[in-house]
Parts: structure tokens; sequence; C-alpha cells
């Protein structure tokens, strides 16, 4: 039950929500629900293009995470959209016209995560204008990403207090809202003014924001992270994954599935990477995260890709994923780059040293092999719960088994 | 061997911008930052191990081309090989240009009658795309006639995307020796190891220097795209202080793989034959890799 929904480029072959449930090791499954609503709750036609597909759909849509991304105009919001989810080169997006209306998309972000993202005009002023159901909106949402340009620095003042006032709104109405700044295109700066823009910013929306009469406690309490980005290197990849993540209830398993295999084949580092967008959905914890290996490992799959579609046959598109392919890079400082298509969208990428590599080629294949079973496990597990769940009710709710053990805490307590 | 290559074209057609990308590991955007070349700024640049290509830069300023035509006329035009003309393809003075162009074939005829001529009609992006064809066969229909007797082959090109390898692979494939041989040798490689195609890459810059087809293939522009992809990814490694070696790819419908060659340059080797393993293609791979490396090695000894 995979209908095409609205404008994506990228092809949407599951019918996956985020309906949240866990399958724990002991089999018991437990209901945390991230709290959005469906997706045809009320909305104003003029706001979204695909309504009439998501009544009819309404349970593939019903419980996908949603992703506002806001901010002045000009800023970069649809640049940034393009650059991650359809592959436009970054300098192609100096032709993009200004948003005039706010965009829905639904992205495919590999098999576990559908969302949906909106691109929001920097002309209309959200919550002034009529026409706009913005507490709908905001109560759907996720997260919201508020993109403040920063070499415009005339503008941060009116950034700020746009960001600050959306901030105060959005928490009103939805609690469990993450708002994420991309202190964006950065590109230009040497890295001590990037701390420095970073640092100022980040007093200032602080200083607004007690100025609004927000206390002390309540800062505490809202979701405010800030990231240094742009669309010419890798940092918009990077921080785009880090608001996946927290959107992604099996985040967590993900991690600590990819420890596992780290610890048992000794590799460096360890990925999966979401081939069409490359955000990485998990990584392994075992270091903090070495930008310079993601971005390798970046590289890798768009030099994989495009050969790719150079050499293969008309009618497969993309990388195969059966057990026997594998792509391999080796560097000279003695490290190898393996990677292995989990299924359509995912891809597993390992930085492994060379000596490991070659003895424990094999173990690393047969472990690679379960990897991928448990994978699937958790998406087809993923798949009748949702389905059970669409069947059942209509909305989500907001309560958790009785039953629960110390896992699920756990797991409770990173989403 | 030197080889001395003539790099000119009005000022800002883009001919520095083109060299640094191509022989100077400087990605598309990076170019911005050129300045004006003041005179003319000549580079050696090591190819294929025993060719030399001594590359004259001539700044494209007015006053300095007046300066090639009459006192450094001798200096500049002699003993060339190459001459690469570039043209500025929304250059709104083309009468202007085509008089210089034409200064400069005059020169060339005196000075160095047998040099090879080249002509990129440069900066295509500019173009929408499905107007670029008709007006690039337009130009060229122009450049020739106004190029005769000599004969002059023209490119498009942008530094945005392949068509710049495209243009200058053909240019420098002109100037290696034996090319002949080497397509030979790679044609009998390829039956041994039953490829479907070889490719042979020059190591810095990337440009196919030679390759062999068994099996056709219907995008004609892959060779420049491949250098292009290889490229990026190499210069990607090098902001990690890393390089690669060699790569490997392999699935139910093809392999492919990428390696260090000779000392001078890369191999791509495309099977589509499942049965045939990686480790059987690595190891046939190093087994030719003495042979070529002597064919190089002959070649330097004879220049």
């Amino acid at each position: 039950m995979s209908k095409m929904m609205s404008s994506s480029v990228i092809d949407q072959t599951s019918s996956l929500s985020i309906s949240s449930q866990n399958i724990l090791s002991n089999g018991t499954i437990v209901d945390f629900s991230v709290g959005s609503m469906p997706a045809n709750y009320g909305y104003d036609e003029s706001f979204s293009k695909e309504d009439d597909e998501e009544d009819s759909n309404e349970e593939s849509s019903q419980f996908k995470p949603r992703i506002l991304i806001m901010g002045l105009r000009k800023s970069g919001k649809t640049s940034i959209k393009n650059v991650v989810f359809h592959k436009m080169e970054p300098n192609e997006t100096l032709l993009l016209d200004p948003t005039t209306k706010t965009n829905l998309e639904d992205i495919s972000c590999c098999s576990f995560i559908t969302f949906q993202v909106y691109d929001c005009s920097g002309q209309i002023d959200l919550f002034n204008d009529p026409t706009c159901d913005y507490i709908a909106l905001l109560k759907g949402c996720g997260s919201l990403i508020f993109v403040i340009d920063a070499q415009d620095e005339d503008q941060y003042t009116d950034a700020i207090s746009c960001l600050t006032q959306t901030i105060f709104k959005g928490y009103n109405i939805n609690r469990g809202i993450k708002f994420e700044v991309f202190i964006h295109k950065v590109d230009g700066f040497p890295d001590e003014k990037k701390m420095d823009i970073y640092n100022e910013i980040q007093q200032r929306a602080n200083e607004m924001l007690i100025q609004q009469d927000a206390t002390e406690s309540l800062i505490q309490k809202i979701y405010l992270n800030y990231h240094l980005t742009s669309i010419y290197d890798h940092s918009i990849f990077e921080a785009f994954s880090k608001v996946v993540h927290k959107l992604i209830p099996q985040h967590r398993q993900l991690e600590r599935l990819l420890d596992f295999l780290c610890n048992s084949c000794g590799l460096e580092r360890a990925f999966l990477f979401d081939v069409a967008s490359k955000i990485f959905i998990a990584s392994d914890c075992i270091s903090p995260l070495d930008t310079q290996l993601y971005e390798l490992c970046c590289d890798k799959i768009d030099l994989v890709l495009d050969i790719s579609n150079i050499y293969a046959p008309k009618d497969v598109e993309g990388i195969s994923a059966d057990d026997s392919s594998y792509t391999c890079v080796k560097l000279n400082n003695e490290l190898y780059l393996y990677m292995k298509q989990v299924d359509k969208f995912l891809a597993f990428v390992c930085v492994i040293r060379d000596e490991i590599f070659v003895e424990n080629r094999g173990i690393m294949d047969y472990n690679l092999t379960l990897f991928k079973d448990s994978i699937k496990d958790i998406l087809s597990a993923q798949k009748t719960v949702s389905q059970d769940q669409s069947v059942n009710n209509q909305n989500n709710t907001n309560s958790s088994e009785p039953d629960t053990s110390n896992m699920a805490n756990n797991i409770l307590g990173n989403l | 061997m030197r080889k001395k290559v003539l790099l000119m074209g009005k000022s800002g057609s883009g001919k520095t911008s083109m060299r640094s990308i191509i022989f100077a590991n400087y990605i598309a955007r990076d170019t911005k930052r050129l300045g004006a070349t003041i005179d003319v700024e000549q580079s050696y640049v090591r190819f294929l191990g025993n060719l030399v290509l001594n590359l004259w830069d001539c700044g494209g300023q007015e006053a300095f081309m007046e300066h090639y035509f009459t006192a450094q006329r001798d200096n500049i035009f002699r003993n060339v090989e190459v001459l690469i003309y570039v043209f500025d393809v929304e250059s709104r003075e083309f009468e202007k240009d085509i008089h210089y162009y034409q200064s400069c074939l005059e020169s060339i005829t005196q000075q160095s009658p047998h040099a090879k001529i080249f002509v990129l009609i440069h900066k295509m992006d500019l173009i929408r795309e499905d107007q670029r064809e008709a007006i690039f066969k337009a130009k060229e229909e122009e450049l020739k006639n106004y190029s005769r007797p000599l004969d002059c082959h023209c490119f498009q090109s942008s530094i945005w995307d392949e068509t710049l390898y495209k243009a200058w692979s053909q240019i420098v494939h002109k100037l290696i020796l034996n090319a002949p041989q080497l397509e030979k040798n790679l044609h009998d490689f390829a039956e041994a190891i039953e490829a479907d195609e070889i490719l042979l890459f020059e190591k810095t810059t990337f440009l196919v220097v030679s390759h062999c087809l068994k099996k056709e293939h219907s995008d004609l522009q892959r060779f420049e795209k491949i250098s292009n992809i290889i490229k990026q990814f190499k210069l990607s490694c090098s902001k990690c202080d890393t390089s690669f070696q060699s790569v490997e790819i392999k699935n139910g419908n093809y392999t492919i793989i990428i390696d260090l060659f000779t000392p001078n340059t890369y191999i791509m080797v495309i099977i589509s034959d499942p049965r045939i393993t990686p480790a059987l293609t690595n190891y046939n791979i190093k087994y030719a890799q003495k042979h070529f490396e002597n064919l190089e090695t002959s070649q330097e000894q004879r220049t």
C-alpha cells in the first residue's frame, strides 16, 4: 500500500509511519508516540496541494513527523531543501526563484522514516497570515529549523527577533517541538569568525528570549540547538542528519547495532547512510563524530553512485543490494572505506584498517548479513504494528504500555 | 621531451581558470579568486612521465595582446606545438576577438607552421541547454572559415561540467607520442582478461590518455564524466589529507576496478562477466603492470 505522494522526487515505496513502536529484545511491544498528528488535520487548501491524496491515504500519512524550515527571506531555506533532498548542485541554487508559496514535500528518507518538509516562504509572515492555519502546522511538527543568513549582519536583529517569536508561539502550541537554528552561509568565514558568529547569535537569542518574558526555567525546557551550516560543504548534511536523528525512534537501537558491529569486526567507524540524500541515519558511538571521515564517506557514495549510473544497465537504478555486492575504496593511509547496500535506500559504510580488513573480511561479511537481517526485522515489525494501529485508531495516543523494562526507559529518554 | 603549449584569448575568457582546474587541482569554485594574468605565466607540467608540457598562459588584456604581436612575437610564437585559443561564448566583441585570433594565426603560420590549433568555445554553461548545440555548431562554422587555410579543432567547454575534460583530453592526446602503441597494448590486455572496456588515465590530471572498447556503450560522454567524477573524489580526499589508491565496485551486473597502474597512470577496468572475480582481475592488473611500465621507460629512454 504505497502511493506516490506529492511532488517528492524520491520515490516513496513504503508506507511506514513513525508510530514509534520499538521492538525490544524480549518481545514486548511498547508504544510511545512522537506527537505527530494526522496530516489531514484541518489544513487550509492553499497550504498543501496534496490534500486529496492525503485524505485517501490517511494511514500512511498518519504518523509522519513534520520538519518546518523557516527563516527570513533569502536566508537559504529552499536551497537547503534542494541540495539535501534533490541532489542539486550548490551553484545551481543561485538560479532558484524566491519561494512565494509554502511548499509541502514528502521525503521518503530510507524506509525508516518518511517525513514531510515544509519549506516556508520567507515573504509570508506565517503567524499573521489569515489563510494559514499555523496552529495545526505547529502541532504536527517534530522539528522546526530556523535558518539565519550569517553573511547578512544587518539582518541579525530581525532574524533573531523572528526566531524568538517563533519559539514562543511554537512552544505554546506544542511543547515537544525541537528548535534547530541553522547559522547558514558560513562557508566564507575563517574558523574563528565562525565561532564568533555562533556565540554572538546564541547570546543575542538568549537575551531576546529573556527580554520577552521567558524565565530561566522556561529557557531550560525549550529544546534549542544551533548548527553552523553551508550548502557548499558537508556541514549542511551533518546538521540535517542530527536533526533527523531526533525524529527517528529506532535511532538508539540502530546506534547500538552499529556499536556491536564495530566492536566485533574491529571497525574504526560505521555509518548507516540514506543513499539518496547522504544523511546518515545512525553512526557508532565509540568515538565522537569525525567530520572528515563523514565527508569521505559522503564523497565515496557520490563516486559510486555516479559511476554506477554510467555503467548500470538501463532498467537498474542505483546500487544493487544483494549479498555479494560491495564497494571498496583503498586510501593511501592504510584505511579502507567499505560499503554495502542494506536495502534500496540504506547503505552501510564503514572505515576499517588495512590489516584488519584483509584478515577479517569473511567474518565481517557474515556479520553484515546478520546486520541486514536485524534491520529488516526492525522494519517489518514497524510495518505490522503501524498497520494494526491504523486499523484500530485514527489518532495517536500518548499512552505507553504498563510493562516497560529498563531498556524501554533508556530508549524513551534518548528520543 | 618538452612541448610548448600556447594558451591565448581575450582577457577574462577563462584560460587561467581552466589551466588551474586541469593541472593545479583547483575546484571550479576556487577559480573565482583568480585575478587577471599579467603578461605571460609559464608553467611546466609533467605528463605521463616522459612528456613535459610547457604552458604559456598569455594574459589577454589589450596592452599585452598588442605586445605579443609586435615586440614579443618571435619569443612567443616560436617552437609552438599546440595553440589553444579560448573564446568566451558571451563576448559582445566578436569582431575584435576574431581580429586577435587571426593575428595569432598569422604569427603561428610564420613562426611555427606545424602547430596544431585548438579552439575552445568556453563558458557554455551560460547558454541555455537546449540552445547549446546550435550555438556551438554556428560558432564552429564561422571559426573554421576564419581559420582557413589552417585546420582547427573546435570544442565547447565549461568549468562547471565535464566538457572541460573532454576538450583537454583530446588536446593532450594529440601530444602523446606513443598513443597508437599504447592503444594496441591495451587492446591485447583487454582481450586477455576479457574486459568490456579499459581506460587509462594520467595520474595527476585524470585525463583519459588511452582507451579500449570491446563492448559498445551508449553514453559517449562517459570518459569526461568519469574523469570529472574521479577528480572530484581525489580532491575531496586531499582535503582530508589522504588520497585514494584504488576503487573496487562489484555487483551482479558488472565489476569496476580503478587502480594505480604505472607510475604515471591509473587504469580502469570494466568487466561484466560475473564469473570473473575481482581478485582475478586484480592479479591480472598487477601482472600487466610490469609490461606497461617497460613501455613507458623505453619511451622515456628514446626521447
